[in-house]
């Protein structure tokens, strides 16, 4: 494995951060996923520092590099605009802005990494929700000559409440205060009194220039204050393996797979992907909602068995005994079971211009259920920026947040968001439209 | 014990999942197969998600009539290997009922035209959903790309204005006429499409690897001499040793020189790579905004 330093002037390595030498082929079948989400505004930097994260890691490409800078040179700027990078619909680049979430890849010799880029006016909350709803951490960007401003409360409470388990505040521009680690040591204190009110327990604190490189992949000489690791060593090394539930178990069974075939005639398999904890063979597992119970006789994948399974893999789970289970149904262990109603309490971001309606009817996904559900009760709306709660006559718009209360057609098979986000969450959509106008995460 | 899983088994994992979905989401889903890796991925992965049971989706190939023999060849045998049902949907045939007009001119294609062949073969066998092998990592439109990517009556995506996509909820539901594109392994890069393909042993169409053929540059990429492609008079073809990172229709498909002759050379070459594999693709060159454009219009 080799170090960043190593690579720091060797340009002609690869896109995996190696200088030379032959690429090893086993080593990434030891590389982790990581999936992180970046929130920010025009002017923090967060373009910057994602195309200086691919430039220093070897993940832009140059025919990648050629039309950017072609394009910025039609467009007159002076210097190379890295978030063209990620601004890739026409009406962005029209408008120089980012509309919508976009998606970026690269890998280093520990990790392969996912960057959901979501912009973060107030306006594209409903981006950064999505952005966070399947993120490991976020980077969150302070300008360093502003502080603590009301968008880094917002992207922190959002990450909090979307539940993603790390935060990276990342003190952007500290080349233009003097690299002065009295600047850093305030903001880190200011925010540190701030987040005693996050879910997110796990933060981390790095001061950067997003511009020079400063910390980002290379340590800066000019921070010799700060003993902190760099950003690309914290996203390489944070220990992500507990982000995964692995104690109670859930399957939700998404598909029956019936071969008719002469050879696999009495073959029933439960597909499925394990929402979380471990499930073998031979395990006590009740049927939900049914109540039936039975015994595990395989773990299986494209007909290979498995000792044991675990979250998030896809696999398929035999029986003992001969049970009416379709879509939508749930196994869990015996002395294990999630909570089961139709009166379900949620936080909701709102994504739709039509206004949540009270006692509205929409169709709810939630693992591979539907159902439909009514809203019998609004308690408050939050305000994002202080998380203050709005409960005279609360009215969720777009982009609002806020506490309800529904009545499904058939009972949910559930966990808390906090212990559990793929049975804690679902969608709520538009009857009409079919458009999918609400993300959901039940509270306990 | 620790529960972890590599990146591989993390994207299997998560195209499986998709595959089901679709699956269980839809009446009359089809699986969009081009002959590329990225769609032998696809339908790999079907097999394995619906295993023992047979691939619940049929394979449409959407023949520009401009293919590498080899292609066709690795094709039939998948199809023949797999018992999987094929549905071909012709270009050639769209141009002779005067559905589209041949492009004129040395760099005439038929990329362009291949949409209006797909969305008449959708119709045609009243497909719900096209499961194709897009990646978003490949081309800046794509990045933007939905799972679940819902098209209008006429087959159009509307970037602006996609549903969100939030966890792993996939929201298939439409109106009559709608329909769906889509793309389980959306992030999976190159190089993990051939890590994959090398750790699962699978075998790949031989053009993929190291061989001599007679190219011929144009405009920087290198075209095979082939009766698909009229040759300018300043054109010479020239026997080489190449492979082609990206396999589609052979006129706007580029060879780059190299001699990786497997699935580990590939890999190696891959991941010292310095331009993108869609770099070769003249059909991306036309414009900046080709694919997108392309996309709207009801391209995969």
């Amino acid at each position: 494995m080799m170090n960043n330093e190593k690579n720091k002037d060797n340009t002609t390595s690869s896109p995996l951060g190696r200088s030379g030498g032959a690429f090893d082929s086993n080593s990434y079948l030891n590389m982790e996923l990581l999936r992180f989400t970046t929130a920010g505004s025009v002017d923090d930097g967060k373009s910057t520092l994602i195309g200086r994260l691919l430039y220093d890691s070897k993940s832009i490409f140059e025919d990648q590099l050629e039309n950017i800078e072609a394009t910025s040179k039609r467009r007159g700027e002076a210097t190379v605009n890295l978030a063209l990078l990620t601004d890739g619909l026409k009406a962005e680049r029209e408008q120089g802005i980012t509309i919508d979430v976009a998606y970026r890849y690269f890998s280093t010799p520990k990790r392969k990494f996912i960057i959901a880029d979501t912009p973060g006016h107030i306006q594209y909350t409903r981006n950064m929700v999505t952005g966070a709803s399947t993120a490991n951490l976020a980077i969150i960007l302070v300008d360093a000559r502003q502080g603590i401003v009301e968008q880094t409360k917002r992207h922190s409470i959002i990450a909090s409440l979307l539940g993603i388990p790390h935060i990276a505040l990342c003190i952007n521009k500290m080349d233009l205060v003097n690299y002065d680690e009295a600047v850093y040591n305030n903001i880190v204190s200011e925010y540190r009194e701030f987040a005693t009110r996050l879910k997110t327990k796990d933060i981390h604190f790095i001061p950067i220039s997003a511009l020079n490189g400063d910390n980002v992949v290379h340590r800066s000489q000019n921070t010799n204050w700060y003993e902190g690791v760099t950003l690309m060593y914290l996203l390489e090394n944070i220990h992500i393996a507990s982000d995964i539930n692995h104690i109670d178990m859930r399957f939700p069974v998404q598909y029956v797979i019936r071969p008719y075939s002469d050879e696999f005639h009495d073959y029933r398999g439960y597909a499925g992907r394990i929402a979380s904890g471990v499930i073998r063979k031979g395990d006590k597992v009740v049927v939900l909602p049914s109540g039936f119970t039975s015994t595990v006789k395989s773990v299986e994948l494209d007909g290979k068995e498995l000792d044991e399974a675990f979250a998030p893999l896809s696999v398929t789970v035999q029986l003992e005994d001969d049970i009416d289970i379709s879509r939508g149904d749930m196994l869990a262990r015996e002395g294990n079971i999630p909570k089961q109603s139709q009166d379900i309490e949620a936080m909701v971001c709102w994504m739709s211009d039509k206004p949540l309606q009270l006692n509205g009817k929409y169709f709810l996904k939630h693992t591979t259920k539907d159902a439909r559900a009514v809203v019998k009760e609004v308690k408050y709306k939050l305000d994002i920026n202080t998380l203050h709660r709005i409960t005279e006559n609360p009215q969720i718009g777009m982009n609002d947040v806020g506490r309800i209360t529904l009545r499904t057609t058939a009972p949910l098979c559930f966990d808390a968001y906090t212990k559990n986000r793929d049975t804690g969450s679902f969608i709520l959509i538009d009857e009409g439209t079919n458009v999918t106008v609400g993300a959901c995460m039940i509270i306990d | 014990m620790s529960y972890t899983l590599n990146h591989l088994k993390t994207l299997e994992a998560e195209s499986i999942f998709v595959l089901r979905e679709v699956a269980a989401q839809f009446q009359n889903p089809a699986i969009l197969f081009s002959g590329g890796k990225d769609s032998i991925l696809v339908t790999y992965l079907a097999k394995k998600a619906f295993y023992p049971a047979p691939i619940p989706f049929p394979l449409v190939h959407i023949d520009t009539g401009h293919n590498f023999q080899e292609t066709l060849d690795y094709r039939d045998s998948l199809v023949k290997k797999l018992g999987a049902k094929l549905i071909i949907g012709s270009v050639q045939e769209s141009i002779d009922k005067g559905r589209v007009a041949e492009e004129k001119g040395y760099s005439a294609s038929r990329i362009r035209l291949q949409t209006t062949t797909l969305l008449d073969t959708i119709e045609q066998h009243k497909f719900d959903a096209c499961i194709g092998g897009a990646r978003r990592d490949e081309e800046k439109a794509r990045a933007k790309e939905r799972f679940f990517s819902h098209r209008d009556e006429f087959g159009q995506w509307d970037p602006k204005n996609q549903r969100p996509e939030l966890w792993n909820l996939f929201n298939g539901k439409m109106h009559v006429g709608e329909n769906f594109r889509v793309f389980p392994i959306s992030n999976w890069t190159e190089l993990d499409v051939w890590q994959y393909l090398a750790m699962e042993g699978i075998e790949m169409p031989s053009l993929y690897f190291s061989h001599k053929r007679r190219v011929f540059n144009r405009d920087g990429v290198l075209l095979a001499e082939s009766q698909y492609i009229p040759m300018k008079p300043t054109e010479q073809a020239e026997e080489m040793v190449v492979r082609f990172r990206t396999i589609g229709d052979i006129t706007s498909t580029g060879a780059t020189l190299s001699t990786a002759a497997s699935l580990d050379d590939i890999i190696q070459e891959v991941a010292a790579s310095r331009t993108t594999e869609r770099g070769g693709r003249a059909d991306d060159k036309r414009s900046e905004t080709s694919m997108e454009d392309r996309k709207k219009e009801g391209y995969f």
